[in-house]
């Protein structure tokens, strides 16, 4: 101890590191000093520090340095000086992960963790667990369970917390030590039943009822350490939120009951986890919510900082949530903007932006500008996704919170906080009509000293999708082409492409264009050339139809799919050329109607730039994967290999309710000529054993049962799929309908317990489910348009087109009329045309899609509310029979 | 004289004297350390690695390691042996069995460049077991006979009752001293 205090005064005089300078190489050499006899622990203890400090810097041994360092740390074991002995369990610790044949010390450890030298005890046991392997584990399982009932209690954490990191390797030894853990669960220690608490949990964390018995006896039990409390707290939240989930949550569960009853507790930490988990529990009401409430309120006046800040922390998110709960807080919040500590004020402002009125915005703002260049970057992004939260409720603030976002986005910052501030404007620029040239004008501003090459793309590809359509789109260009001149090579791509768009879309900026694509066509980079010609000689030919389909509009293909194909193109050399049509369109993601109102307070409008657009990414994965996942399912079928590409899987329809003998659901696939119906099945009957499993189907007229592929086999638990094939009829109109289907099935009771039938005899047995609609949305991939109103009126001449009016007597109001028209037709709403501003009492809505086969389809629905909602549908489509099937369909 | 003895026991007292106990698992090597350096008899188990004590006899310090003797282990061995002074080699002369394993693991281990001077002290232990080999039978099973340029004395021992260690260790502190 006294060499560590003797370092750490040098380094206060302003020594600096003494471990600066020092060398892996030279270290590993000193290592040889540990096989000296004897020891000089004043020594070896040094070198030790200088290893375990190498360690901590990152720097990387080889197994070989690793094992032979550790070998000569054994020879330490001779020495009994009490602080040598310490380093080396940390030693041992830090290089078990890399060095071999650490099973040398068990021994010695264990001896060290039964002996009487307390000192050793506890960090014996560490070191012990930490070179234990499946294998070696029965032979200490003893020692541990004696030392997690140790009376020392920092032995008994020790075997308490080392139990915890065994269940990721033996999670089945350490459950055979759960009376042992329970008996800790009742320790007078603080940690030990922090400790075992934790264990305990782990044990049981897959049995919810047995955790939920745990948690109804510890309730009850007042627990003497606050931290176990905690965690009874997050225990007691998690099983609330399984409960809601399955629906069966209620705020007078004994749960929440024990987690209210919390906010009462005597220790100050209990009393805020218990108010930051009803917080943040998925379901509460403000009602719910009010006591929680009041506790951070009270937290906000008090003298600590540490609970100041957990409190407007606190807070701060439950504005997002609950505005109203807020408000109350109001004035303690006024206190806080003055707050010394600048986390905590920058909290308490944007706090008050999410729950003051309009009136108090600017007064606020004048508040942040004070100080927002002294917050670190992460409370910048805290500030920014208040202005983005402002924004959306109070249109009208825009020049103001615009202003003030161009000027943090002239500040220094890191890429993460940039980005949220780029992100807030393009939302603003989305949701606001108004606030779109002033917000492209920061953006090019900010463009032109950009160092993130990932951001300046993507503001590249939103000036060429929103620049055009301004009322000046020439004044872009030089912003965008001085990127060419500036930048590095993807930015000069992104550059060159968003001048096409332009190019493509405002005919008379074409020939300005064209000298500057020409000139890209010069660049130094292959992709920049490449996109520069490709786009050069498009809009050479003057051709508005082909620049609408290659330059607007993307690929709307699944690119996995689209890689694969090609693969597999490549793979087999033929003279066909390739044919896009083979691949699988790419579904769009399904992002979720909300209403613009609800949206300003909902939580998804202010996650982080980085978060918003990798979830984002992540659902565009999703459904490509769950289409992609269903393909790959499909295809593993052989029969259903001859039909071609799957065009489009619906969800799944569940055809019986959860809890009965037999659940089933069904998936429609539809393919190019025929329908695929995928019956997921379960067996929940442990004592029966169902075999040869199909589903019949009474076939509508104008359908053709093609194929039945049964499930041969269904034991308890399992799921097994049986499939149908149907061709389509020939008349579309024929193809939407109701299937009614029973499940049959051949049952052979079992014994439960082995799940082997009893005998080989079985009887016949049939199951009704419900019936099922194939609709006109099974048969429609949606897809996106750029650029509707140029698809559209090139369909006019090339595509038929079909009007019809309808009266939708049954629907109040528009709201519900666009959202019922979206999900009936299944198609994808273009240009944002599903939200309706506020007070209109007409609107227009544009759809777009595909029907299987790859007809296109585009949909412009003209709405107007009255008495009832007008509709006049109109559509073009390239076949028209399936322009008449989506008009009588919405009849 | 016993001035001149003392002396020289101050002179070797200033360096601990450092002593390998090896042999084949379940020979008693861990049973034999804690009887040297507690004089009791403890309940052992296997050991997996080493056990290191320090054991004070007559005044002479010596640093014993215990190495365990399972085949797993026996590979370690050897990243022990630099700077040994002597090894006592335990043999279980009930183990009729394995006791040509045991000469093997002997004449292997005595090869060790690290361990040519280190003195050699034989225990035939489990002396109390009946039917086990005599000290001449072990002497023999382990080919000791042909070993040269070593200094070396076989006893008969038994842990447990605590027979023959004395004389054992009486000899070795003795042949320590008078290497020098």
């Amino acid at each position: 101890m006294s060499a560590f205090r003797r370092d750490k005064k040098e380094e206060e005089e302003g020594s600096g590191n003494p471990f600066q300078n020092i060398e892996k190489t030279t270290v590993l050499q000193e290592t040889r000093t540990f096989n000296d006899t004897p020891v000089n622990p004043r020594k070896c203890t040094h070198i030790l520090t200088k290893i375990l400090y190498l360690l901590n810097q990152g720097e990387q041994l080889s197994t070989t340095e690793a094992t032979e360092a550790f070998f000569a740390m054994t020879k330490l074991f001779q020495s009994r000086d009490v602080i040598l002995r310490r380093m080396v369990y940390l030693g041992i610790k830090e290089l078990s992960a890399i060095a071999e044949d650490l099973i040398i010390v068990t021994s010695s450890l264990t001896k060290d963790m039964t002996g009487k030298e307390d000192l050793y005890r506890a960090a014996a046991i560490r070191a012990l667990c930490s070179i234990t392997d499946v294998t070696t584990l029965q032979g200490i399982e003893r020692y541990m369970k004696q030392a997690i009932v140790d009376r020392n209690s920092a032995v008994s954490s020790a075997a308490l917390v080392s139990s915890l990191h065994l269940t990721k390797i033996a999670g089945d030894v350490v459950k055979r030590w759960v009376n042992e853990v329970q008996e800790a669960v009742n320790s007078d220690s603080v940690m030990v039943q922090y400790h075992a608490l934790g264990v305990l949990y782990h044990i049981r964390k897959s049995d919810r009822l047995a955790v939920n018995k745990l948690v109804a006896k510890l309730s009850h039990m007042s627990l003497k350490s606050p931290y176990a409390v905690c965690m009874l707290i997050r225990i007691a939240c998690k099983l609330l939120e399984d409960e809601d989930s399955s629906g069966g949550g209620s705020s007078d569960s004994p749960l929440f009951e024990f987690i209210e009853s919390c906010l009462r507790h005597k220790s100050e930490m209990v009393i805020y986890e218990a108010a930051h988990a009803i917080v943040n529990l998925r379901r509460t009401t403000s009602r719910e919510l009010a006591p929680a409430v009041s506790v951070l309120q009270l937290f906000c006046s008090s003298p600590k900082p540490t609970l100041r800040f957990a409190a407007v922390r606190t807070l701060n998110k439950v504005a997002m949530s609950h505005p109203e709960a807020v408000t109350a807080c109001n004035l303690d919040l006024e206190n806080l903007i003055t707050d010394s500590n600048r986390s905590v004020a920058t909290l308490a402002i944007t706090t008050l932006l999410k729950t003051g009125a309009e009136s108090s915005v600017d007064r606020l703002m004048k508040q942040i500008a004070s100080f927002v260049s002294e917050i670190s970057d992460e409370f910048k992004i805290v500030v920014v996704q208040a202005i983005r939260a402002l924004c959306l409720k109070f249109p009208r603030k825009h020049s103001v919170l615009m202003n003030f976002l161009s000027a943090m986005l002239r500040d220094e910052g890191g890429l993460e906080y940039k980005a949220s501030i780029a992100d807030t404007i393009i939302t603003i620029i989305e949701e606001n009509p108004e606030a779109k040239e002033t917000g492209l004008a920061h953006l090019c501003e900010f463009i032109e000293d950009c160092e993130h090459t990932s951001l300046a793309v993507r503001i590249l590809h939103l000036l060429g999708k929103e620049g055009p359509r301004t009322k000046q789109p020439s004044r872009y260009i030089r912003f965008i082409y001085n990127r060419v001149i500036l930048e590095n090579a993807p930015v000069r791509a992104a550059a060159v492409a968003a001048m096409a768009q332009f190019g493509a879309a405002c005919p008379d900026l074409l020939p300005n264009i064209q000298v500057l694509l020409a000139r890209c066509q010069m660049d130094t980079d292959d992709e920049v050339r490449d996109r520069a010609t490709y786009y050069y000689s498009i809009l050479e030919t003057q051709d508005k139809p082909l620049a609408n389909h290659y330059i607007v509009e993307g690929l709307q293909v699944s690119i996995p799919s689209l890689e694969r194909a090609l693969h597999q193109y490549t793979m087999n050399p033929t003279d066909v050329p390739f044919d896009m049509k083979c691949v699988p369109l790419a579904a769009v993601p399904s992002e979720e109607i909300v209403n613009p109102s609800a949206k300003g307070g909902q939580a998804d409008g202010m996650l982080i730039s980085a978060a918003s657009s990798g979830s984002k990414v992540l659902a565009v994965a999703a459904t490509v994967s769950r289409e992609e996942s269903y393909a790959e399912k499909l295809r593993s079928v052989p029969e259903l290999v001859a039909f071609g590409p799957l065009f489009r899987s619906s969800e799944p329809v569940e055809l019986t309710e959860s809890e009965t003998e037999y659940v089933v659901r069904c998936i429609k696939h539809s393919f190019p000529q025929h329908l695929v119906l995928q019956f997921d099945c379960v067996n929940t009957l442990s004592d029966q054993l169902l075999e040869n499993v199909r589903v019949e189907v009474e076939t509508p007229t104008g359908y053709q049962l093609v194929q039945e592929i049964p499930c041969p086999r269904l034991s308890y638990s399992e799921t097994g799929t049986a499939y149908l094939v149907f061709q389509f009829p020939e008349e579309l109109g024929a193809t939407v309908g109701t299937f009614n289907a029973t499940l049959k099935f051949l049952v052979k009771d079992c014994d439960p317990a082995t799940g082997l039938p009893d005998s080989d005899e079985g009887y016949d047995d049939e199951y009704m489910l419900e019936d099922f609609e194939v609709t006109l949305g099974d048969q429609i991939q949606k897809v996106t348009k750029a650029n509707f109103g140029a698809a559209w009126e090139e369909a006019g001449a090339t595509h038929c087109e079909l009007a019809d009016t309808y009266s939708l007597s049954n629907m109040g109001t528009l709201e519900e009329a666009v959202k019922n028209i979206i999900s009936f037709l299944g198609m994808q709403p273009v240009e944002r045309s599903d939200r309706i501003p506020e007070g209109k009492s007409s609107h227009t809505l544009l759809l777009a899609g595909v029907f299987r086969g790859g007809y296109e389809i585009l949909v412009q629905v003209k709405l107007a509310l009255a008495a009832a909602v007008t509709m006049q549908l109109t559509v073009r489509s390239t076949n028209p029979e399936v322009a008449e099937l989506v008009t009588s369909a919405v009849g | 004289m016993g001035g001149l003895l003392s002396y020289f026991r101050n002179l070797l007292g200033s360096r601990e004297m450092r002593i390998l106990i090896l042999g084949l698992d379940g020979a008693g090597k861990t049973t034999i350390l804690y009887r040297l350096q507690v004089g009791e008899v403890v309940t052992t188990i296997p050991t997996i690695g080493f056990n290191v004590e320090q054991v004070t006899y007559k005044n002479l310090k010596f640093q014993v390691w215990d190495l365990g003797g399972q085949t797993s282990i026996r590979p370690y061995w050897r990243c022990y042996y630099s700077n040994t002074d002597a090894i006592i080699y335990v043999v279980d002369s009930a183990d009729k069995d394995r006791i040509g394993i045991s000469k093997d693991e002997l004449l292997y281990m005595l090869r060790e460049d690290e361990l040519q001077g280190a003195i050699l002290v034989v225990l035939a232990n489990k002396q109390d077991i009946e039917g086990s080999l005599s000290v001449a039978e072990v002497h023999q099973a382990l080919g000791l006979d042909a070993l040269k340029n070593r200094t070396f004395q076989i006893f008969k021992t038994s842990a447990t009752k605590g027979e023959g260690l004395d004389s054992a260790m009486d000899w070795l502190s003795n042949a320590l001293q008078n290497r020098k």
